[in-house]
């Protein structure tokens, strides 16, 4: 496949970490002089920017995090003047304050060259139709994904998130070779276009989808009901938006952009950096990024880093998909739970099964209780109690031999667990503590 | 030969069995039998309707989980003992029954009864040697 901007993408490694180090530097060095949260952190440790020569000094380095953006709301934090911020993007934090970027002109323009980056690896050029069906808004997916398309030239569909029908009829109507969107939406038009017998009408060859974690199964699944290739994107906003890692053709692991970002993997209790390979928590440092530059970001996800070079001939380093969040991971009776490991037992068990599910956990008498509520669909439901007890017992039984402990398995109603069109909310914790 | 059954997934939920019949009621849906097999967690609501295309489609948009299924239906004599020489005939020819439920009252003074059972095409064959009358979908509706 064509890369976009091959030279930086297939940079040698030695010659990359080079250009990291000059840009790390930089940014250490303007960061200290124009942001009072990281200036202050550096005194207290009692860190020169001079101290700073490249990116074996990154270590030394203080950590960020999302706090500190909640406290600096909304602007606090920005390096460069407003008048040359040319946008905003936001998203609401767990405690209702929202968190706030801001991007200048080459900011928008690295941004959309991240992406572009990914488009060009997957094989779309100008001869596409990139239907965008993340959110438009204060949310980066709608645009982030929106702008790299327009850099690739390829034609634009931008129906946002929302309304299912309109989305499946533009997709055949307009003829879209590439869906963006988020995976439980991907599962749900998947599911929605072949309830409407439309499969054979699409176009698609690939979807992009990103901005909430999704397993191997749900890939398959996905690539399965819709005949696309399925690409994983990441990113978050406080980094940049969509596009700060990417999976090219290969679908083995995510490339970080690296001449933008450098990533680290830390041992999340201790602060350590884990030797390569490690599985630990994801760190990032916004090396050319302009208006809301970043230093050692903890973004509490939790994945290991791969050197390897690829297959494509990309020498940025390949981040695994996360595995879970260090700090969404529910303890229940003890033990550790991702939701991700119950999303994995739900699409081993029994081919038609959908992977909508909704994890319920309540304290009763000082007893944690782990509900996990499944949709039932036609391909589960046979006309006689045992096979759907059996289903129940088989669900509950994996779900136990996964975890470590038991789960009172439900089988629910199609569609009745909230399916919201951008995030699924996979999680109720109704435990106080 | 056979009558159309409804199978419905009812969700155990406080309220779920009523907004199924009322979404059949309001369509006119006329139910000539029903049974309900229930677990602690949940049901499977099993129906014998005039006009189960209809009906598929009406619970269909409630959102449910319906399946539509050809099953033997069988009018008796209406007197002690008319239903057992009609099961005695299945037991020798070999047939298991695994499940069978009544209709809501009676046609032309027959007692008609809805049986689930292994083996369908050789419970057939051994109710007709019987002499035991096998509904059909059409006796349904023209009730
Ligand atoms: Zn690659």
């Amino acid at each position: 496949m064509a890369m976009w901007q091959q030279e930086i993408e297939t940079m040698p490694r030695e010659e990359l970490e080079k250009l990291q180090s000059e840009r790390l530097v930089w940014q250490v060095n303007r960061m200290y002089e124009r942001v009072e949260l990281f200036r202050n952190r550096m005194d207290e440790l009692g860190l020169k920017p001079s101290d700073i020569h490249g990116i074996e000094d990154l270590h030394k380095l203080p950590f960020s995090y999302k706090q500190d953006l909640r406290d600096y709301y909304p602007y606090g934090l920005f390096a460069e003047p407003m008048e040359n911020i040319v946008r905003v993007h936001a998203s609401s934090g767990t405690t209702g304050k929202k968190i706030v970027v801001g991007y200048t002109r080459n900011d928008l323009d690295a941004w959309d060259n991240g992406v572009a980056r990914m488009m060009y690896a997957i094989g779309l050029d100008n001869k596409d139709f990139v239907q965008v069906s993340y959110g438009y808004g204060l949310f980066t997916g709608g645009l982030g994904a929106h702008g790299g398309a327009t850099k690739i030239g390829a034609t634009v569909i931008p129906t946002s998130s929302g309304n299912t029908a309109n989305q499946i009829q533009t997709m055949v109507d307009f003829g879209s070779t590439c869906l963006c969107c988020t995976p439980s939406y991907a599962m749900y038009l998947g599911e929605a276009i072949e309830e409407a017998g439309m499969t054979d009408q699409l176009s698609l060859k690939a979807g992009i989808f990103g901005a909430e974690p999704w397993t191997e199964e749900m890939r398959h699944a996905i690539e399965e009901k819709l005949h696309i290739k399925a690409y994983d994107i990441y990113g978050l906003s406080e980094i940049m938006g969509p596009g700060v890692s990417y999976e090219c053709e290969h679908q083995c692991g995510m490339h970080v952009c690296e001449d933008m970002f450098i990533p680290e993997i830390i041992d999340p209790d201790t602060g350590e950096v884990l030797p390569r390979g490690s599985k630990g928590e994801l760190v990032f440092t916004t090396i050319t990024k302009e208006g809301f530059p970043l230093i050692r970001y903890r973004t509490r996800d939790i994945c290991s880093l791969n050197y390897e070079k690829c297959a494509c001939g990309r020498t940025h380093v390949r981040m695994n998909k996360p595995t879970g969040r260090s700090d969404d991971m529910l303890i229940i009776r003890g033990v550790n739970v991702f939701p991700s490991q119950v999303e994995e037992v739900l699409l081993k068990v029994g081919s038609g099964i959908t992977p909508n599910y909704q994890i319920i956990v309540d304290r009763v008498n000082n007893n944690d209780t782990f509900e996990v509520n499944v949709e039932m669909d036609e391909s589960m439901f046979a006309d006689d109690v045992k096979s759907i007890e059996k289903l129940e017992k088989t669900i509950t039984n994996e779900l136990r031999s996964m975890l470590g402990i038991g789960a009172k398995v439900r089988l629910v109603n199609p569609k009745s667990i909230t399916r919201s069109e951008g995030k699924a909310k996979r999680v109720i914790d109704k435990r106080k503590i | 030969m056979y009558v159309k059954q409804i199978s419905v997934f009812v969700e155990n939920k406080f309220g779920r069995m009523a907004e199924i019949l009322n979404a059949l009621a309001e369509k006119s849906i006329d139910i000539s039998a029903l049974s309900l097999a229930d677990t602690s967690e949940f049901g499977i609501l099993r129906l014998i309707v005039d006009k189960p295309e209809l009906a598929v489609e009406v619970l269909k948009e409630e959102g449910v989980i319906v399946k539509l299924s050809d099953i033997i239906a069988i009018a008796i004599d209406d007197t002690p003992g008319g239903l057992a020489k009609a099961l005695n005939v299945l037991t020798e020819a070999n047939v298991v029954i695994e499940y069978m439920y009544a209709f809501i009252g009676k046609a032309d003074g027959k007692a008609m009864t809805v049986i689930r059972v292994d083996d369908e095409p050789k419970a057939v064959e051994a109710l007709k040697n019987g002499g035991v009358a096998l509904l059909t979908t059409e006796d349904i509706s023209a009730r």
